[in-house]
């Protein structure tokens, strides 16, 4: 029977390997591969996966044609509710979502639907056709942010007939698919190149455009019928301690940015620099954490530590890329907070002053609370250290726009449809969710499009 | 990308540009600044807008060349587009009608409080400007800021052109004049405006300091131009570059700006190799 056989999984560079390059670390499937896994779909009546995924790819009906070698057309089925394949294929917690739902889970593992979602984009991607560039006369809908929820809400709109205008204040697009994720886990030539995507769907895009200084949301309304805020999660949070400020103590924000948007990889020949040392410790447990760690081995760092205050169960990066991390030779200090850095005499970070913690009753987010054990201090010898404990709400359009309600910790309010306290202004992505996930994003960015669709054509409905 | 519509030689090291940029030059206010990529493998460097002209669509950055980004700034000519130009960004400055308030400008600083003292004369108050640079070779936009100025005096170093000092000796005996004060602004390196904030300090006189912390993105993204302003963390480039200077750690500042010194000197030497190559 078909669903007793073994899942498929992609073939990887080794550790040894990938650790001295930027490529990507796993190599995808071989048509074939993908044939077979597909077979491995029993094609339930009632898809419990497309349930898992927020913006509810039609999983089986592409998996289906994945399995009769049909991948011109499955990539057409999946792009009907998805924008950008290629990204969430490689990116998205699938076991957390639609690989959860799926009922071969139950006895064994589940099909690999993030895997064939990629193959198919990257097929798409090899053998496809360019689409012609199309050109809308609709209403004029501004976006503000090329991340995910930008792109979504721009590309559906589009479709639509409407004539959307994108305004990102970076020098390039993508959010941070291109200035966080780094190159071996989401190649900046698959972002670019689904960037272009939605600019053949008619998509004006304008960068080095700051919304709320060049141009207020007021100001936008003059020009534009309606205005998709998705401007993303780029608070870099601190802890406040002692040292935080020293040189050498970088917020992951800094240093990934950095490295991938400003090539730092690269100095001289790109001129911003980017200084590690030899001893790298990174403070947090989540995917960001991962990748400044997996870029800091990368750059050349000899000893990298991810300092985490609970332990690895409780650690919000997907399990995925903790195995890597591990087998790349990470080292994981768990049941540690740094309390303090102390620095050389220059000024630069030398030491990560640190306390053992246990765990104890369970906090508001059901996960075990690490208390501190007493007069466990210790110092640990430090060349860099890396501060990913967290995002909050990009404050600059709350802060230029104070009718704009938004909850004490940041988030811009918005009703189920993504309406904020402004009329024709919607928002969707980490500014309203804080830092979450890009599917996530996507889903809010194809439901205010279709607010949009409904405010601005209420005779289609 | 924008375009360089003019560049004049300020003094050795300094130059001036007007670039085409009608959205900065329409929505700039005083205490703002840019965001400057001269070629798409440069740096993203802030300088504060100079001056704007909304009717024409220009903004003009005068800026010193001490590295390599701003060499390879220099680099362009006339008609040349820049690669990438973001602003106006920050926060820009408060301007109220207060009376007397003196605005001080050091080196490039000179440059960067034209806005300002232009500004507060508009709006009715008595601008006293104090300007100075280590000699008179080094003195930019005297003529400029004689313009908006009810008094402007010129100190240098050596003495080589007006007071024979530094702009603080000059603020000290205003001071001590006992001429009411009620507002300094100062801008320039930072042990300038930390001299400046301890001489007002005693005396209770609001002075407000526009500081230089090293940025990347300038959005508020990245952290590198945090500062700490009374106890707390700022980041100056959506918070600033304007704060209370009475509130300012100046230490840390000093020291955030060396962190990459030694890197930079590479940079520097690499931009200046290709420019030599690309002139033979
Ligand atoms: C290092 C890292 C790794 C991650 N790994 C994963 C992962 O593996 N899987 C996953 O699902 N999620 C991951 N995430 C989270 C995911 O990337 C985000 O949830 C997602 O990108 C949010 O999309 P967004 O469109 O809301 O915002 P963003 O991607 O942040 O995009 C916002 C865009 O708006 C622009 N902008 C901001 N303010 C303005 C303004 N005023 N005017 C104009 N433009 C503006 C920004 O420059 C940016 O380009 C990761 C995040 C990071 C930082
Ligand atoms: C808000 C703001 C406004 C500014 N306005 C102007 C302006 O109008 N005109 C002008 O000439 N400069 C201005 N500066 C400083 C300018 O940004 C730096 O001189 C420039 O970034 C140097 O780049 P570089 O690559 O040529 O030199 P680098 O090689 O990066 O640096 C060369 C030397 O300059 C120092 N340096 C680097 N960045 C800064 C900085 N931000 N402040 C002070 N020293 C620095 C370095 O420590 C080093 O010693 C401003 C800075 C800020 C933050
Ligand atoms: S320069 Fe990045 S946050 Fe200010």
């Amino acid at each position: 029977m078909a669903e007793k056989k073994k899942r498929l999984h992609m073939q990887e560079r080794t550790a040894a390997e990938r650790v001295r390059d930027f490529q990507e670390v796993p190599l995808g499937y071989t048509p074939e591969e993908a044939m077979a896994e597909a077979k491995r779909c029993i094609q339930c009546k009632n898809p419990l996966c497309v349930k898992g995924c927020p913006v509810e790819v039609k999983i089986p009906e592409f998996i289906k044609l994945v399995a009769e070698g049909k991948f011109a057309e499955a990539s057409r089925k999946i792009k009907e509710t998805n924008a950008l394949p290629a990204v969430c294929g490689r990116v998205c917690p699938q076991e957390e979502q639609c690989e959860l739902k799926c009922i071969l889970g139950v006895k064994g593992e589940p099909v690999a639907i993030g895997t064939l979602e990629r193959f198919v984009a990257d097929w798409e991607r090899e053998h496809g056709k360019q689409e012609p560039r199309r050109s809308a006369a609709g209403s004029r809908v501004a976006v503000v942010g090329s991340g995910p929820a930008g792109l979504t809400c721009a590309g559906d709109l589009a479709r639509l007939g409407y004539q959307v205008t994108i305004f990102e204040s970076l020098h390039v697009t993508g959010g941070v698919l291109t200035y966080g994720i780094p190159e071996f886990r989401l190649p900046k030539k698959i972002v670019d190149l689904e960037v272009e995507y939605v600019k053949t769907l008619g998509v004006e895009v304008k960068t080095d455009m700051l919304i709320g200084n060049v141009y207020t949301i007021e100001e936008l309304l003059k020009d534009y019928k309606a205005v998709f805020i998705g401007s993303g999660a780029g608070l870099p949070k601190f802890m406040g301690i002692p040292g935080e400020n020293l040189d050498g103590v970088y917020s992951a924000n800094e240093y990934l940015f950095r490295v991938n948007m400003m090539k730092a990889w690269k100095f001289p020949e790109s001129l911003t620099p980017v200084k590690i040392g030899k001893r790298v410790a990174v403070v947090g447990g989540g995917n960001v954490a991962m990748d400044a760690a997996r870029v800091s081995l990368r750059l050349g760092a000899a000893e990298v530590t991810i300092l985490y205050r609970r332990t690895q169960e409780e650690m919000p990066a997907r399990i995925e890329e903790i195995k890597r991390a591990r087998e790349e030779g990470i080292v994981f200090k768990i049941l540690t907070l740094p309390v303090a850095y102390h620095a050389a005499e220059k000024g630069w970070v030398k030491e990560a002053e640190c306390l053992q913690m246990e765990l104890g009753e369970p906090d508001a987010s059901g996960r075990r609370r690490p208390v501190a054990i007493p007069h466990s201090e210790f110092r640990l010898p430090v060349d860099t250290v890396i501060v990913a404990i967290g995002n909050s709400p990009n404050p600059l359009i709350p802060m230029r726009t104070p009718a704009l309600k938004t909850e004490k910790w940041g988030g811009v309010i918005v009703t189920a449809e993504g309406l904020t306290s402004l009329p024709s202004v919607y928002a969707g992505g980490d500014i309203v969710r804080g830092a979450a996930t890009v599917i996530s994003a996507m889903g809010d960015g194809k439901r205010a499009a279709k607010a949009i669709d409904r405010l601005l054509s209420p005779v289609k409905q | 990308m924008a375009r360089i519509i003019k560049k004049e030689l300020l003094n050795e090291n300094v130059s001036r540009l007007t670039v085409d940029a009608p959205h900065i030059a329409r929505a700039a206010r005083p205490g703002q600044f840019v965001v400057i990529i001269p070629r798409e493998d440069a740096e993203r460097i802030p300088l504060t807008i100079a001056d704007a002209d909304v009717a024409k669509g220009t903004i003009t950055i005068i800026f010193q060349i001490v590295g390599a980004t701003t060499t390879v700034l220099d680099s362009l000519p006339e008609g040349a587009e820049i690669a990438h130009l973001l602003g106006p960004l920050g926060t820009p400055s408060h301007i109220a009608k207060l009376g007397t308030v003196v605005v001080i400008g050091g080196g490039v600083g000179i440059a960067e409080i034209y806005p300002a003292v232009k500004a507060h004369k508009a709006i009715g108050n008595e601008v006293i400007t104090i300007i100075g640079a280590r000699n008179k070779e080094l003195l930019i936009y005297e003529k400029e800021l004689t313009a908006y100025s009810s008094r402007l005096v010129v100190t240098t170093d050596d003495g080589s052109a007006g007071r024979k000092g530094f702009v603080s000796d000059e603020l000290k005996d205003i001071i001590a004049s006992g001429k009411k004060i009620a507002e300094v602004v100062a801008v320039g390196p930072v042990p300038m405006m930390r001299v400046c904030c301890e001489t007002t300090k005693p005396h209770g006189i609001k002075t407000v300091v526009s500081l230089n912390p090293l940025m990347l993105d300038a959005t508020g993204m990245c952290g590198v131009c945090r500062v700490t302003v009374g106890g707390q963390i700022k980041f100056a480039c959506v918070e600033g570059p304007e704060f209370d200077g009475h509130q300012v750690d100046f230490a840390e500042l000093t020291a955030r700006l060396k962190g990459y010194k030694d890197v930079e000197k590479q940079a520097h030497d690499h931009v200046c190799r290709l420019l030599k190559g690309l002139e033979k």
